[in-house]
């Protein structure tokens, strides 16, 4: 049985609070102030905060595997 | 649309674009009445949001929809409804299965790794203009080749059809009687890249059509005419937008003789100076594209929208909003905040604004750098401004130095 966890960060200096995120996945991500940032930093796997990751502009949404490490976004 | 307000709408567009200049109206409405009812010459009234948080909350607020209008009798500037979906009348999460096919091709850093082909095609076609000698026509020369050869290349649309697809893609965004000529250039540009799909299926190539085919045939994740209608998208957003944006740019800075001389002296400023003619410069003619609140919603500024009602948000005032902009009516390539709506906001924020950024970055850079002389070649109320589309642009930019 696998309990998988996702960690989400935006990085504040890379953000340029374009809201693709908070318009792609309103229910991860919303604005404060200038930037995004995610509703809760740890989530269970949902292919919304993958989309919304892939779909920003300035590649600032890194989500990370918690326990492997593996990130998932951004690519490469 | 339901009418929620007993006020008489008040007629929309306030009056036609002239050449930059933003309607005297809007200022008074967004101080006085800041969410005005407009009655748009088609489809009955909608509001019309004028203040940056308004503006940015309607743009990104999923309870405001897209897609909702797609074959719909809704207000809207043009007789005929839009019966067919796009990526620009999405929603999510449909918008972003669609956005997310391409978007790593858009984002910042593949961006920065076109810069040196990007420079080697401004070279060249400044180094063209120059031969020829002045005067020239700085929008045929420059501005637009500029980003449709950046997009044919990504695409994989062959430069040598400009002549044919120019002609359909600056068709499609006429505002005529009824109607018709866009649709009927529609379907040229339909037939076009059907076409062109049915080569690049049958030999694939290292290009964005060819990863979109893929991304069909293989993994199922759009449908051929979302394919085909995602492809005009991106050949006509790819180029419309920034080639007519360069050229208002390049205008005011010419016809304000003042700020192309602060570029020339110091060119580190042009980024900056690109973020603050974005702001400045309205490139639609009015408010874009029309919403319906899926819900009853309550504004940044506390005003009210009933589920169903239709909502405009002006970007251009927005980006004019004095309580945002300390002396909003003035170009300042100085300001410490510039964050504009000039891209939009939410999920439809524009997919192409790194690399538009930095075409328009490029452009503006060797120009002041390599023709610092560069001026208007005729008085700048003489030239000409398209009057007829949904976009401000020069008919030509007369230049010499």
């Amino acid at each position: 049985m696998t309990e998988e966890r996702w960690q989400i960060t935006v990085d504040k200096g890379t953000c340029i609070g374009s809201a693709v995120c908070v318009g792609t996945a309103p229910n991860r991500f919303a604005l404060n102030g200038v930037t995004a940032e995610p509703v809760e930093a740890e989530v269970d796997p949902d292919e919304d905060v993958l989309g919304a990751a892939e779909s920003c502009p300035m590649e600032a949404i890194r989500v990370v595997e918690i326990g492997t490490g593996k990130v998932l976004a951004p690519e490469e | 649309m339901t009418a929620t307000s007993q006020e008489p709408a008040t007629p929309y567009p306030f009056g036609v674009a002239d050449g930059l200049s933003v309607h005297p109206k809007l200022a008074e409405v967004r101080q006085n009445t800041p969410v005005l009812r407009i009655a748009m010459p088609y489809g009955g009234d909608a509001w019309l949001a004028t203040r940056y948080d308004d503006v940015k909350m309607v743009l990104a607020d999923p309870r405001f929809s897209m897609a909702a209008t797609v074959g719909k009798d809704v207000p809207r500037p043009m007789p005929n409804i839009q019966t067919e979906s796009s990526i620009l009348t999405m929603d999510p999460p449909e918008h972003g299965r669609l956005r997310k096919l391409v978007a790593k091709a858009f984002t910042v850093r593949r961006v920065e790794a076109l810069r040196p082909r990007i420079q080697q095609i401004i070279d060249d076609l400044t180094g063209t203009m120059l031969t020829s000698g002045s005067p020239a026509d700085l929008a045929a020369s420059v501005n637009w080749p500029l980003p449709i050869t950046v997009i044919c290349e990504m695409l994989g649309v062959p430069l040598a059809d400009q002549g044919t697809f120019r002609q359909w893609t600056d068709g499609l965004l006429a505002i005529d009687g009824d109607g018709s000529k866009s649709q009927v250039n529609r379907r040229h540009l339909q037939d076009y890249l059907a076409g062109l799909i049915a080569t690049h299926r049958a030999e694939p190539q290292d290009d964005l059509l060819s990863e979109l085919i893929t991304a069909r045939d293989v993994d199922d994740r759009l449908t051929e005419a979302e394919l085909v209608n995602f492809s005009i998208a991106l050949l006509l957003a790819g180029h419309e937008t920034t080639a007519n944006q360069t050229g208002n740019f390049v205008f005011l800075l010419l016809a304000n003789r003042g700020l192309w001389e602060s570029l020339v002296a110091d060119p580190s400023l042009v980024p900056a100076a690109v973020e603050e003619l974005l702001r400045f410069v309205p490139l639609g003619g009015g408010a874009g594209f029309v919403r319906i609140a899926k819900e009853d919603v309550v504004l940044a500024s506390g005003h009210p929208i009933a589920a169903g009602d239709a909502i405009m948000a002006d970007m251009s005032s927005a980006n004019r909003d004095e309580s945002v902009y300390p002396h909003a009516d003035q170009v300042d390539f100085h300001r410490p905040e510039n964050q504009h709506v000039a891209f939009g906001h939410g999920a439809h924020h524009c997919l192409g604004a790194p690399l538009a950024r930095m075409e328009m970055q490029m452009a503006v850079t060797s120009l002041v750098t390599r023709v610092p002389t560069l001026r208007l070649a005729v008085p700048a109320e003489e030239v000409e401004w398209k009057t007829d589309r949904l976009i401000r642009g020069v008919r030509s930019l007369p230049v010499a130095w």
